[in-house]
């Protein structure tokens, strides 16, 4: 193990050599350029043995990555915003074939109004591809969530593609000390990549084929059930990396706080660790506030959100998106979960640091305060998601 | 020569666990014959015909082997063997079924 003073960006690419991927493809786009520039270089040094591959696109990125995993290679690549889009039709490509390909989004804005900076929109706009969808909070996390993503894509049970997203800018050109695990440790970790998905001289096969009404219901339900077991399996790598590496994660969700907690705030991304310091000022005032970070918005934890909020007073979630017109997924998506388990608690939606507006500490003091003030009232009418930096 | 699969029964019913986690199969597992859509077919003018054989190489479906047999389970009826013959030995027929 050694220590390296390394941005989000960098810290994931130490995670991709580690992981020893064969091919490498992807296209250069700010807040990502970083992660793509290091790999290059670590090839071109020779401390990765891995086909980079210069594409014209991120189309043709996640195409050459799905290609080259369809021949048995473990592969990687990463984008952005635009990027992100640009590749949609590929990602359902790859994930409806369950090619278990590894990619890095950095969060970033969508046009128009373009902006470079960060906030969710790219990735929350295709939480319907199929990908498991991964938010790291920090440099350390982006590192070993490399690795991770390898080990659980790539189980035979899962079989299916993995976004890893770090906020862009924020996280991904942040410098922390970060700890980088020695070579034989991540090997013992990872396995070489194994499937029986892939074009073989020996045994033929038909790949990315055509399948009718009659059976195109049973691919869907067979993706569907492999989602839902990652969630196992993701909790399951995680307790041999604590083995190997010494260092633990806490599956789906993270929480602070919530066992007794009144106000509890949900959020995902970078944005969780100045919640957490809130939170804790908070706590040290005499507020029973608590913190709830999703760490995965694919599989989706909704058992463990409602375990964690549903005996609190009100939750704030907190998302860098909107679905114009209605409110952020995230909420959508936590408000079903409460209401299938018969969670009666009062939430309530927040949305900000669109174009990489800045989150202050005084943005979240205030959301928790205000939330409490309304845990007993019900929702206003049009005041069904409040936008942070819109006050008229 | 051209090796085509041979046309093989579907199971009648599927369970789930007879499909693959994703979207692979044994190569050439034809359970269906393919050419529904087909409004002209193709037939060969013995007579005319000078066996160059660029109908043969031409079709984008294999459905016309080097013997010149033509094989209706598969043809879509594109027409590419008529254009791509130099003495027209090829013309097109309407299906009138």
């Amino acid at each position: 193990m050694s220590r390296e003073f390394l941005s989000g960006n960098e810290a994931f690419a130490f995670g991709v050599r580690l992981a020893r991927p064969q091919v490498i493809s992807a296209y250069p786009i700010t807040p990502q350029t970083i992660v793509v520039e290091r790999l290059a270089e670590m090839v071109e040094d020779g401390s990765l043995t891995a086909e980079f591959v210069h594409v014209e696109s991120e189309h043709s990125a996640l195409s050459c990555a799905m290609g080259a995993s369809a021949v048995g290679a473990r592969t990687f690549t990463a984008t952005s915003s635009q990027g992100l889009l640009y590749m949609a039709e590929c990602l359902n490509y790859v994930s409806g074939g369950r090619h278990p390909v590894v990619m890095m989004n950095a969060n970033r804005s969508i046009a128009l109004p373009w902006n470079i900076y960060g906030d969710q929109r790219d990735s929350l706009a295709l939480l319907e591809s199929g990908w498991i969808q991964a938010y790291a909070q920090d440099a350390q996390e982006a590192l070993d969530m490399a690795l991770l993503a390898y080990r659980v894509a790539e189980d035979p049970r899962v079989s299916t593609p993995f976004m890893a997203n770090l906020d862009g800018f924020h996280l991904t050109h942040t410098y922390e000390v970060v700890e980088v695990p020695e070579q034989a440790e991540a090997d013992a970790f990872l396995p070489r990549f194994e499937t029986e998905n892939k074009m073989s001289e020996s045994v033929p096969k038909n790949l990315a084929f055509t399948a009718g009404p009659d059976h195109n219901t049973a691919f869907l339900y067979k993706q569907h059930e492999a989602m839902r077991r990652a969630a196992d399996v993701i909790a399951e790598s995680e307790g041999e990396f604590a083995e190997i590496f010494g260092r633990g994660y806490t599956g789906l969700v993270e929480t602070l706080h919530t066992e007794d907690a009144d106000t509890i705030l949900v959020t995902l991304g970078s944005a969780a660790a100045l919640a957490g310091e809130v939170c804790g000022k908070l706590r040290a005032a005499g507020e029973k506030t608590g913190l709830l970070r999703i760490r995965y918005m694919r599989p989706f934890p909704a058992a463990e959100i409602v375990r964690a909020v549903a005996g609190a007073k009100v939750v704030a979630v907190l998302e860098k998106d909107i679905s114009f017109g209605f409110e952020g997924v995230v909420f959508t998506n936590i408000n079903s979960a409460l209401k299938q388990a018969g969670a009666d608690v009062r939430t309530v939606n927040y949305v900000g640091g669109f174009g990489g507006r800045f989150i202050s500490e005084s943005d979240i003091a205030r959301i928790y305060r205000e939330a409490y003030r309304e845990a007993g009232a019900a929702a206003k009418d049009g005041q069904r998601v409040r936008f942070i930096g819109a006050t008229a | 020569m051209i090796i085509k699969p041979t046309l093989r029964d579907r199971p009648g019913a599927w369970a789930l666990s007879d499909y693959p986690e994703g979207t692979y199969w044994e190569a050439g597992y034809l359970t269906q014959k393919n050419a529904g859509w087909r409004s002209e077919r193709p037939v060969i003018d013995k007579e005319k015909c000078t066996g160059c054989l660029q109908c043969y190489l031409y079709c984008p479906d294999g459905t016309i082997d080097s013997d010149l047999n033509i094989d209706c389970d598969f043809c879509k009826g594109c027409g590419i063997c008529a254009k791509i013959c130099r003495v027209s030995a090829i013309r097109m027929e309407g299906e009138t079924r």
